[in-house]
């Protein structure tokens, strides 16, 4: 056990190093001088020779690469080129909206996907079970921006139940809160909840053939305790993993829910700097939302281990 | 029907089309996506011969008009028709999505063969790829375009990148599975060159997953390529493309609910289409395959 943890963590440091070099290194692979394609077709030559002294890209490659990664491991993800300002400053003051929206998605998601799933294999074959898949196949196809905007058209422009736009947070008011934080919730949830839907019906159809079902059922067990206590148990290490793995949906999406919905967070961080141009924030944001997503996954796979003695890898 | 297994080359054509058609019948969910695909490829080749309207073209008399008979999905803020500009915007979702399918398939699956049959390079590719993928697919198409001049290839490689690791992976695990197999170890013993191994004996083996596979690549891309130019990282403003139009429509979304919802619900259509197709073939062709991560 042990050493598949130790296995594991010595991957996943291979891979965050991958991550951080490949970041790194974009700038450099692009064709032309990257003090040049940073400043943009409308860079005069004093503009280019800022950029390039302030990002140091006068050094050898290796030398740039290490200082950068030096710099990081010590907190500093390098300044704004926009704004001046210290990457990390700019990353932290936009962590809450995007963890309380990213917070009630994974929650709100769990608990409709996951019963639906579990109705939809029990049911396999009923109209509970097509209506589910049918939505999943819906839920893949409609990209989060479209479905963001149908809802503002209908419950924020039509109805005016809730605002169509804007962040209320939680320490302020917490009833704005809920309002400003529904739409987006729901529009980012979708894909998320039709994933974790059908990986759910998958991996339930499968315990529930298993023969201690059937002894759950001989024995006079009641259909929700065989469904949660015993067939969901054993359902539950595809699922956890898919919700893990979803975790990479839901950061892409959070980038077109904020701007959808001006929500001041990470994602609309993001979205406004690679329009500004302003790489070295591109580069630390890419960095943290790939660590939070390794690192997430990581925690699953070694909670696992620990947990479910049927994993050997 | 006088069509007979024992002429294989006189009927064989016609046989086949009909099983074609018959399977049609019992999959309604794939013949639906098909005809939509088909009449969206029809309009996006055609599309001078279904509209009046050039969709570049301005009026500042008629600007915000909701739909009508003149114009059916109504005019944006510039006066331009948004009917024009929906049937001409469906060339760039459909030349990105298939080229970067294709793209895609054809690098995940070369990488994929060699990875799983050369034992040597296997573990520095596969972490290059779980290196890949460990990069939110719509982050990495950003960080790709933001390096780049605006331009629609730009935005083909930017998408065509973070979808590779998945085919890779899949066309990884079927040579692995494959090269255990017998007839491999007599090709081997028969002196068969590796490249004549990997072509002619191991790849035929991956192409029914991999055409399931590429649907969902399909998808994928149109929906990546969409959000990238609904951010303005996409493809160059100028052109029309359904990302680029909700990017301008986004402002009057109060007043003009046209602008966003034509494009949007041709841009829902068309992914829909393509995943049900890709549902058909992997019920079809390989029902072992389960969709894993799709659509990023």
């Amino acid at each position: 056990m042990i050493a598949l943890i130790i296995k594991r963590l010595v991957a996943t440091t291979f891979v965050m190093a991958f991550v951080a070099l490949f970041v790194f290194g974009l700038l450099h692979l692009a064709p032309g001088d990257p003090a040049a394609v940073i400043a943009g077709d409308i860079a005069t030559k004093e503009d280019i020779e800022r950029i390039r002294n302030a990002l140091g890209l006068d050094l050898p490659f290796h030398t740039q690469f290490f200082n950068w990664l030096g710099a990081i491991m010590q907190g500093d993800l390098g300044t704004s080129i926009f704004s001046g300002r210290p990457v990390a400053e700019l990353i932290l003051q936009r962590v809450e909206p995007t963890l309380a929206l990213t917070t009630t998605t994974i929650l709100l998601s769990v608990v409709v996907a996951v019963p639906l799933g579990i109705v939809a294999a029990w049911r396999a074959g009923s109209w509970v079970d097509r209506s589910t898949m049918g939505f999943a196949v819906l839920g893949f196809s409609v990209p989060v921006f479209v479905f963001a905007y149908l809802l503002i058209m209908i419950f924020a422009a039509h109805l005016k139940l809730v605002p169509v736009m804007g962040y209320v947070s939680p320490t302020d008011d917490v009833g704005g809160f809920l309002r400003s934080i529904a739409l987006p919730t729901v529009a980012l949830g979708v894909t998320y909840v039709a994933l974790i839907a059908r990986i759910t019906r998958a991996s339930m159809l499968e315990a529930i053939n298993q023969d201690y079902i059937r002894t759950a059922h001989a024995k006079g067990l009641g259909i929700i305790p065989i469904l949660f206590r015993h067939a969901l148990r054993n359902a539950s290490v595809p699922i956890v993993t898919t919700v893990g793995i979803g975790i990479a949906l839901l950061i892409g999406g959070v980038v077109v829910t904020e701007s959808v919905f001006a929500i001041p967070g990470l994602g609309r961080l993001t979205a406004d700097s690679i329009l500004r141009r302003d790489y070295p924030i591109v580069q630390g944001v890419i960095l943290i939302f790939s660590a939070i997503y390794v690192l997430i996954n990581l925690t699953i796979d070694i909670i696992y281990i620990i947990v479910d003695p049927r994993i050997r890898y | 029907m006088s069509v007979g297994t024992s002429q294989p080359s006189a009927e064989g054509g016609t046989s086949r089309l009909w099983s074609a058609l018959r399977w049609l019948r019992r999959h309604p969910t794939v013949l639906a996506g098909l005809v939509i695909l088909v009449s969206v490829s029809l309009l996006a080749v055609f599309a001078p011969l279904f509209t009046i309207y050039d969709p570049e073209r301005l009026d500042p008399l008629r600007r915000l008009k909701p739909p009508s008979a003149m114009h059916w999905f109504g005019t944006d803020q510039l006066g331009r028709d948004v009917f024009a500009r929906t049937i001409y915007g469906s060339r760039v979702s459909l030349i990105v999505g298939f080229t970067v399918a294709a793209f895609a398939c054809i690098s995940g699956l070369l990488i994929g063969l060699v990875s799983g049959f050369v034992r040597v390079l296997d573990p520095l590719v596969m972490r290059v790829m779980d290196g890949l993928m460990a990069i939110p697919a719509i982050l990495l198409a950003i960080a790709i375009v933001g390096i780049t001049r605006s331009s629609i290839w730009a935005v083909v490689v930017a998408v065509t990148i973070p979808e590779v690791p998945r085919v890779v992976r899949l066309v990884r695990s079927i040579v692995l599975t494959l090269r255990e197999q017998l007839f491999v170890d007599a090709a081997v013993s028969l002196g068969a060159k590796l490249p004549r191994i990997l072509f002619v004996h191991i790849m035929p083996n991956t192409m029914a997953p991999l055409i399931v596979q590429a649907t969902y690549v399909c998808a994928s891309a149109i929906i990546i390529e969409a959000i990238l130019s609904f951010l303005g990282a996409g493809t160059p403003p100028a052109i029309p493309s359904w990302g680029n139009m909700m990017a301008e429509g986004r402002t009057y979304v109060l007043v003009g609910w046209w602008l966003l919802l034509f494009p949007g619900l041709f841009l829902s259509l068309v992914v829909l289409a393509v995943n049900l197709l890709g549902d058909g073939l992997r019920e079809t062709l390989d029902p072992r395959l389960r969709r894993s991560t799709t659509n990023e």
